[in-house]
C-alpha cells in the first residue's frame, strides 16, 4: 500500500498536546486543531466544545488538497499557508513537515502577525515530533521493537460483531 | 491508510464511493445517514452545486463500535462523478482504505460505468495503489428501473476481478448497508493483515 500508516502513540500524543497548548497561549488563539492530510483529526485544544471537529478536519484536508492541486498547476510545490478572514473569527492554516495540517482559529484578541510568528516556531517542534513518530512506526512495523499489533489478533467474529445489529 | 491512535484508542479508516455521474453515490450516503443512530454518526457534509450535483465531495463520519478495545470509525466520502471534475476526484482518493464502485445499472450508462472504472484504476495508480490489491466492492445500483441491464452482463463487464458485489436500489435503501458492511469488513481484514 502507498505511504506508511499513521500511528499515534501515547508519548508523542502528550508531546504534541503540550506544543499545541503552548501555541494556544502564546498566539492568543481560540482553538487549535492538528489534522492529518487525509482528513483525520490528530489533536485539538482550546474552545472546541462548539465546533464539529470531525467535519472541520475533513473540510480542512479537502481545502489543503484543492490548494495543493492549484499549486501544482502553477508549478509550485505547495502553498504552505492559507488564511481565511471572517467578521469575527479567522482561520490560519499551515502545513507542517509536508504531512500534517495545523489550524489556528483566532479573533480580535490576536493578530495575523502574532499567529504567523508563533505558528512558525511550533511547526518546527511539531515537525520533529512527527519525524520521530514516523521512524518509530516504521521500526515497529519492521518488528524491530518486537511490539505486538493489537489488530493481528482480530478475529472474523470480532468483525462480525460490529455488524450484529 | 488508516490512522491508528493508541492514545485515544481509535482506528480511523477512509472509504470512498466512486462511480459515474448520477449513479447514486450521494444517495447511498444519504440513506446511511438517515438510517444510522444519531449517536453513531456525525454531520453529513455535501459540497454540491445549486442543482445538487456533487462539486467536491460528500462526507459522513460513522462509528461502528469497539473492536479489541479500539473505537472503529469510518469516514465515508463520495467523489464528484462528472467527467470534468477529475482533478477533484483524484484528490479525494488520497489515503483511501477501501473503495465502493457504484455502477448505474441502466443499459445506456454502461459506457460511462466502464470509463469510470478505468478512471478509478488510473487515479489510484497515481497515488500508488492497485485496484486489485485494495479492499474493493461493486454495487449495481438502480436495479428497480425498467431499463436496467441483466445482472450477468453487468458482472461480466464491471466486475472482471470477481470482488464482492451487490444489487441495490439506493433510494429505497436495498443493498446499501450490505455494500457498506462488505467493504468495511474487507478494510478491517486488511488492517489485521497489515503488520
Amino acid at each position: 500500500m502507498a505511504g506508511p500508516q499513521l500511528v499515534m502513540y501515547e508519548e508523542e500524543f502528550h508531546q504534541i498536546s503540550a506544543v499545541l497548548e503552548r501555541l494556544l497561549k502564546e498566539s492568543n488563539g481560540k482553538v487549535i486543531f492538528l489534522v492529518d492530510k487525509n482528513g483525520q483529526l490528530i489533536a485539538n485544544c482550546g474552545e472546541t466544545q462548539n465546533i464539529d471537529s470531525t467535519s472541520l478536519a475533513s473540510l480542512t484536508a479537502g481545502n489543503i488538497a484543492a490548494t495543493g492541486g492549484l499549486a501544482k498547476l502553477l508549478g509550485e510545490k505547495e502553498f504552505s499557508i492559507l488564511f481565511h478572514e471572517g467578521e469575527r473569527d479567522n482561520l490560519h492554516i499551515s502545513i507542517v513537515g509536508q504531512r500534517v495540517i495545523l489550524v489556528v482559529i483566532f479573533d480580535e484578541r490576536s493578530s495575523l502577525g502574532l499567529v504567523r510568528l508563533r505558528v512558525k516556531k511550533a511547526s518546527d517542534e511539531l515537525g520533529r515530533i512527527f519525524e520521530s513518530l514516523v521512524k518509530k512506526a516504521e521500526a515497529e512495523s519492521a518488528g524491530v521493537l518486537g511490539a505486538e499489533s493489537p489488530f493481528a489478533e482480530i478475529s472474523d467474529e470480532d468483525i462480525d460483531s460490529l455488524f450484529s445489529e | 491508510m488508516s490512522f491508528i491512535n493508541y492514545s485515544s484508542r481509535e482506528i480511523n479508516c477512509k472509504i470512498v464511493y466512486y462511480g459515474p455521474g448520477l449513479c447514486g453515490k450521494t444517495t447511498n450516503l444519504q440513506y446511511i445517514f438517515t438510517k444510522t443512530n444519531p449517536t453513531a454518526r456525525g454531520k453529513m457534509i455535501s459540497l454540491a452545486t445549486e442543482t445538487e450535483r456533487t462539486l467536491f465531495f460528500d462526507f459522513l463520519p460513522l462509528s461502528l463500535g469497539e473492536i479489541r478495545g479500539f473505537k472503529t470509525r469510518f469516514h465515508l466520502y463520495t467523489v464528484p462523478g462528472q467527467v470534468f471534475y477529475d482533478a477533484s476526484r483524484k484528490l479525494i482518493l488520497k489515503g483511501v482504505d477501501g473503495v465502493v464502485f457504484v455502477a448505474d445499472s441502466q443499459i445506456e450508462r454502461m459506457e460511462a460505468n466502464i470509463e469510470s472504472i478505468e478512471n478509478l484504476r488510473d487515479n489510484l495508480k497515481e497515488h500508488g495503489y492497485d485496484l486489485d490489491n485494495i479492499p474493493y466492492v461493486v454495487q449495481y445500483n438502480k436495479r428497480d428501473l425498467p431499463n436496467a441491464a441483466p445482472l450477468d452482463e453487468l458482472k461480466q463487464l464491471l466486475n472482471t476481478t470477481n470482488v464482492p458485489d451487490f444489487e441495490a436500489c439506493a433510494t429505497t435503501g436495498q443493498g446499501v448497508f450490505d455494500t457498506l458492511k462488505a467493504v468495511a469488513k474487507l478494510v478491517l481484514q486488511e488492517l489485521k493483515k497489515g503488520k
